[in-house]
């Protein structure tokens, strides 16, 4: 349980320092596999017929298929590394230490009763979590936007986890359908950004905003 | 069993949609659905404590209004959607605002979609376990993203990525928020449906449960467009196609507000009541808020809609945050402004489809052009912005006395403003467009296109003189619910 959560931490330092985008994709898809194999190990030595399935289905879901989805929409794109981000990758790198650290301060401050919550991995999805939205708002590329989001749907699935929330079989494959068919859409939208915008850029989805300047000098262009 | 069938038809009816060709026979299925969903909301709202089954899936008052309104929307949008898709042309044309050439999605998939969207409304709305509800709210924004994204225009794209990553982010923090009321139950027997939760409210660990309140506030806030959350809301809702605009603003913001309702529901019955109270006050003053600058800013008419619907989720937030008769007040006017915010989406459709543009300022003379829909235009600004005699008022005066009887004045002076900045800005832009001359010639309109935001107005107007008993009843076993006083 401690490596899976090292391994966790690990692979988001690892997102916050890499440009390449194919590279991202297969550390998110790494992070899959590592997820899927936590309710596993969590339940150790009695798992039952559903964790099994839910194991399977979330390797199946967020170890193989999205990530290849995203593959897909990779090399449909032109594009093959995120560029200038809206904070270096050097920078990305301390803002991660810097996030890892106030993961660890909400962990001690949950003050947890119950012994048998590990506290590594509360920590690691906690992280998990805090990187996904750190990517969001500092990342440019729409695609990135929706690897980000898996990071953070794969630390609110490792908190649950930690807490061994036993939530009912129904609604845990429930949250786990509506993550996939989210990403799913997201992947096929991205193929009409690509085609539309000719970019991936996210930050420059402006045309609608009331605030931007942008937007009032493109309305006036068209008018 | 009622509640079973008010899941399943529109689901079926949804999936079947995707594969049949035809477009007669999808449209009938989708007119079936939506006539015996509501139907069957109207005998389940009868007789609630019946058809519920088990603890996960069933209806109490609250529920009841929503998913009558729900269903009652959704009827008028398929009505209204009939003629709206014969107007849409199925060729590529060029988009009105920037000239690229756009091909509208399959209309297989707007149905489907559509279906879907009431399927997973109907779910949001009945579910009584915290975590079912939220794989409902989230799945109703998939079913709804494809909607956004029906012109395939550059914007309407733009508007569909941003309402799903946004939305999607907040609603994992709600999640995270389910996960901290489960602490909070400190290893109690870990059941939460509602049932189980007010049960053994008294022994919730308040400082987890402020924690989690904080959480799902955010996070369902972001799916019902409170202020600062709110960013992807004007985009989506005016870019979506108007029948669904309607839904968007009418009966889906009403879903994340459940959620919200929900929480605080167990809040009141652990005694934080004011806790969650003072949060949704201060939320709502600065949905109306925001919502009112944007407004007197507008030159886009769908956008405007959408920022008042800002500042209504404002007003609901505030009315519950309030308590007491606030309560009261809120719940009648989530039926208030559900009605009147529908009927303003669609005869906006109508604008755009005769006039081809959404700046107000290309508008002028709507009430000559298009007799019918002008008047509509009128009225539903009046309603929308609190006039009499519309039910609008009466809602919103209620939760004004609410504030003065607990004596906030800074609140009711706020709300007061606020109100009234949004006055101003909306019949400056409404009022020039409505009156004055056109170059456009008279057009003779067709009974689809105006039935729906006629009859609408029609029952917004009789609210506002009449509450039928059942309604009272329910609105007044609703506010009770959450610890507030009978009207």
């Amino acid at each position: 349980m401690d490596i899976l959560s090292v391994l966790l931490i690990l692979s988001c330092l690892f997102l916050l320092g890499s440009s390449r985008l194919h590279v991202a994709i297969r550390v998110v898809a790494a992070q899959g596999f590592l997820l899927g194999i936590l309710p596993l190990v969590r339940s150790m030595p009695d798992i039952t017929a559903g964790i099994w399935i839910l194991s399977v289905s979330t390797i199946v879901s967020k170890g193989l298929v999205l990530p290849w989805l995203m593959r897909v929409c990779l090399r449909n794109s032109e594009i093959r590394r995120e560029i200038e981000p809206f904070v270096g990758f050097g920078a990305s790198l301390l803002c991660g230490t810097g996030l890892l650290a106030l993961a660890v301060w909400v962990t001690t401050r949950m003050q947890l009763t119950q012994s048998e919550t590990p506290a590594v991995l509360m920590i690691s999805s906690f992280f998990l979590v805090f990187v996904g939205l750190f990517i969001m708002v500092t990342r440019r590329k729409a695609i990135t936007q929706s690897l980000a989001y898996l990071v953070l749907e794969n630390g609110v699935y490792g908190v649950g986890v930690g807490m061994s929330l036993e939530f009912p079989f129904v609604v845990e494959l429930g949250i786990l359908l509506d993550v996939f068919v989210g990403v799913f859409l997201m992947g096929n939208l991205l193929f009409h950004l690509d085609r539309q915008f000719e970019h991936m850029d996210a930050d420059k989805l402006t045309e609608l905003s009331d605030l931007s300047e942008s937007a009032v000098a493109a309305r006036e262009e068209i008018a | 069993m009622l509640l079973l069938s008010i899941l399943l038809i529109p689901t079926v009816a949804g999936v079947a949609s995707y594969l049949v060709r035809a477009n007669s026979l999808r449209r009938a299925m989708w007119f079936i659905a939506a006539a015996a969903h509501l139907v069957l909301s109207v005998l389940a709202a009868m007789s609630p404590e019946t058809s519920s089954l088990g603890d996960w899936i069933g209806l109490d008052a609250l529920s009841a209004i929503f998913l009558v309104l729900t269903s009652t929307l959704f009827l008028g949008a398929t009505v209204y959607g009939f003629g709206y898709l014969d107007r849409e042309p199925v060729a590529p044309q060029p988009d009105s605002e920037d000239g690229s050439l756009i091909r509208n999605e399959p209309e297989p998939v707007f149905t489907g979609s559509i279906l879907l969207l009431l399927a997973t409304m109907s779910l949001a709305i009945v579910s009584r376990h915290l975590g079912l509800q939220w794989v409902a709210i989230e799945a109703t924004t998939l079913a709804s993203a494809p909607l956004i994204y029906f012109h395939r225009t550059r914007r309407s794209l733009e508007a569909a990525w941003k309402y799903l990553i946004l939305c999607s982010v907040g609603i994992a923090m709600a999640l995270l928020g389910i996960f901290f009321i489960v602490i909070a139950m400190q290893g109690e027997h870990r059941d939460l449906t509602l049932t189980a939760l007010l049960q053994q409210a008294n022994g919730l660990n308040h400082k987890w449960l402020s924690t989690a309140f904080l959480f799902m506030l955010v996070g369902y806030g972001t799916k019902m467009g409170l202020a600062p959350l709110h960013t992807w809301l004007p985009d989506a809702h005016s870019e979506a196609p108007s029948p669904v605009s309607a839904l968007l603003s009418g009966a889906l913001l009403n879903c994340a507000f459940l959620g919200i309702l929900r929480v605080q529901q167990v809040c009141a019955a652990a005694g934080m009541a004011a806790f969650g109270g003072d949060l949704l006050v201060l939320f709502g003053l600065l949905s109306m808020g925001v919502a009112g600058v944007f407004i007197l800013r507008q030159t886009d008419y769908k956008r405007m809609l959408a920022y008042s619907s800002v500042e209504h989720m404002g007003i609901l937030a505030i009315g519950v945050g309030l308590g007491g008769l606030g309560l009261f007040g809120s719940f009648l006017h989530v039926v208030n402004h559900s009605l009147v915010k529908a009927m303003l989406f669609l005869t906006a459709g109508n604008l755009m489809a005769r006039f081809h543009t959404k700046d107000t300022s290309k508008i002028q003379g709507v009430c000559r052009v298009l007799p019918i829909s002008g008047v509509l235009w009128v009225a539903g600004f009046l309603a929308i912005t609190g006039s009499p005699p519309f039910g609008t008022f009466i809602s919103e005066f209620t939760i004004l006395r609410a504030t003065i009887e607990q004596g906030r004045w800074i609140v009711a002076g706020l709300y007061s403003l606020f109100l009234i900045v949004v006055f101003v800005g909306m019949s400056a832009i409404i009022l020039k467009m409505a009156l004055g001359k056109s170059q456009e010639s008279r057009t003779r309109e067709s009974w689809t296109t105006v039935v729906t935001p006629l009859v609408f107005a029609v029952i917004a107007l009789t609210l506002g003189v009449y509450l039928p008993q059942p309604l009272l009843d329910k609105l007044n076993m609703a506010a009770q619910l959450l610890g507030g006083t009978a009207q």
